[in-house]
């Protein structure tokens, strides 16, 4: 590795001489160089998104609050939130350090090292791709969040929910409650919950089919597409629950829940998509680089493994993205 | 790494993991704060939303530092390696910040736009219609 364990043959004098060909100015290879330039380079397109992310999600009346949207996890029925984010960031933190260990590893040359570092990040890189498998599966399946629906809203202002028989019920909420759309006949937002803790106001649920047949128990017209006393349902089947607006100058008439911001899930998905694209190749690239590892290929080199380094600052790189993504998207 | 030995660089490398982790842990418990899931009624004041993301925005960068200069070895790099990749980094840092703002100042200014529409039209210094007639002019 030209940085660290080699002296320094031959001590160039002045600027002109670093600059004047081939010498390595920068002190790194060509192959180091660009793998951090190629890195700037993506961190301009991530920037991009974030940009647009930040722009719109700012500038919309509403936003989903993702406390509310991101509470589930699978192995389990409790909702803790931002709980599964903060174990996808934890593999990755450990992905990193693996793969610090592996570089280090190979500046030794010891190969058997190299192999087992770098397929304990590996793991780790496989074991953040089946979170954020879950978590799609889960927003997309579940909730039946797309990149053009978004069934997470927030009310705008205070309102009491209307019973199925058209009276107002209990179930009173403030603005800046969250409330999530149900699609009939599926499953909800992880089953009942009560008054969503310490946040504007209750959160709702539509009607909850829990049962997997046909019989509802509100009744067999609850899952027809229609308006009903209680609720609208729209054409592609999903509830939206009626209230009456109790503040403001809309008071006294009656709204049925919209759906949320629609660049909520285009951006979500998106951004973790492309996010989770480079998870994926560095993944495959560990693996080919692994193996290459494994054969001796770059002790014969006899460069201190510098590919290892190389993949290595990739891999740094897309924990670094996560950290903003996370913080972006699940933190602020 | 040439300047500190192997089995110092395997602690550190281990001292990192604990700190990242703690880091994470607290952005974590800042952010699930500023929510009001910690002490309720914390989400009703915006200052300390205000607080709580420049605190979140911090860590992060601190972070980045972390893993760049760490365990990208940036530290180590020719300083002309890491301006030519950080000079533009911060600037693109700045950028986001830069948008999130003016994404709020575009709200702003809607909400603004809706609030002078529904006032009323002001007849004051408004001149009267027959001063335009053509034989009251001049």
């Amino acid at each position: 590795m030209a940085t660290t364990d080699t002296v320094v043959e031959h001590e160039v004098h002045d600027e002109k001489e670093l600059w004047s060909g081939a010498k390595e100015p920068f002190k790194a290879s060509y192959g180091k160089l660009m793998m951090w330039y190629f890195l700037l380079s993506d961190a301009f397109t991530f920037a991009g998104f974030l940009i647009a992310y930040g722009s719109l999600r700012f500038s919309s009346p509403t936003w989903p609050v993702p406390d509310f949207v991101f509470k589930t996890h699978p192995f389990g029925d409790s909702e803790l939130p931002l709980i599964f984010v903060t174990v996808m960031s934890f593999l990755l933190i450990i992905s990193s350090v693996t793969m610090v260990r592996g570089v280090q590893e190979g500046h030794r040359n010891n190969i058997r090292g190299v192999v087992f570092w770098m397929l304990l990040t590996i793991l780790g890189g496989i074991g953040f791709l089946s979170c954020q498998a879950w978590e799609w599966n889960n927003l997309i399946g579940t909730e039946h969040m797309t990149v053009t629906r978004n069934p997470f809203g927030t009310h705008t202002e205070a309102g009491v929910y209307l019973n199925e028989d058209g009276t107002e019920s209990s179930e009173v909420f403030e603005a800046g409650a969250s409330y999530l759309i149900h699609k009939a006949g599926g499953h909800g937002h992880g089953g009942d919950h009560g008054a969503d803790a310490g946040h504007g106001g209750d959160d709702s649920h539509g009607a909850d089919d829990h049962s997997g047949g046909h019989d509802d128990g509100h009744g067999a017209d609850a899952t027809a597409a229609g308006d009903f006393e209680g609720h609208v349902v729209d054409q592609q089947g999903f509830i939206h629950r009626k209230y009456k607006v109790t503040e403001g100058p809309d008071a006294g008439v009656v709204k049925s829940e919209e759906f949320g911001p629609k660049a909520f899930g285009a951006l979500f998905f998106f951004i973790t998509g492309f996010h989770g694209f480079h998870v994926f190749s560095g993944v495959v690239f560990l693996i080919i680089i692994m193996l290459n590892a494994g054969s001796g290929l770059y002790v014969a080199r006899d460069n201190g493994h510098e590919m290892v380094e190389k993949i290595g600052l990739y891999w740094h790189f897309v924990d670094l993205v996560w950290v903003f993504v996370f913080l972006v998207f699940y933190l602020l | 790494m040439g300047h500190l030995s192997y089995e110092e660089s395997k602690k550190k490398v281990f001292q990192g993991l604990i700190l990242l982790g703690a880091v994470t842990l607290v952005e974590v418990g800042l952010s699930l704060f500023g929510k009001g899931y910690i002490i309720s009624g914390v989400e009703d004041y915006t200052w300390i939303a205000y607080v709580v993301g420049l605190g979140l925005i911090v860590l992060s960068l601190y972070k980045a530092y972390f893993i760049i200069y760490e365990f990208m070895h940036m530290r180590y790099e020719a300083k002309g390696l890491a301006l030519s990749v950080l000079l533009p980094t911060l600037l693109l840092v700045w950028a986001i910040i830069a948008f999130f703002q003016e994404g709020g100042s575009w709200k702003d200014r809607r909400d603004q736009i809706k609030e002078k529409d529904a006032e009323p039209a002001q007849e004051q210094g408004m001149l009267p219609d027959d001063v335009y007639r053509i034989d009251n002019l001049g």
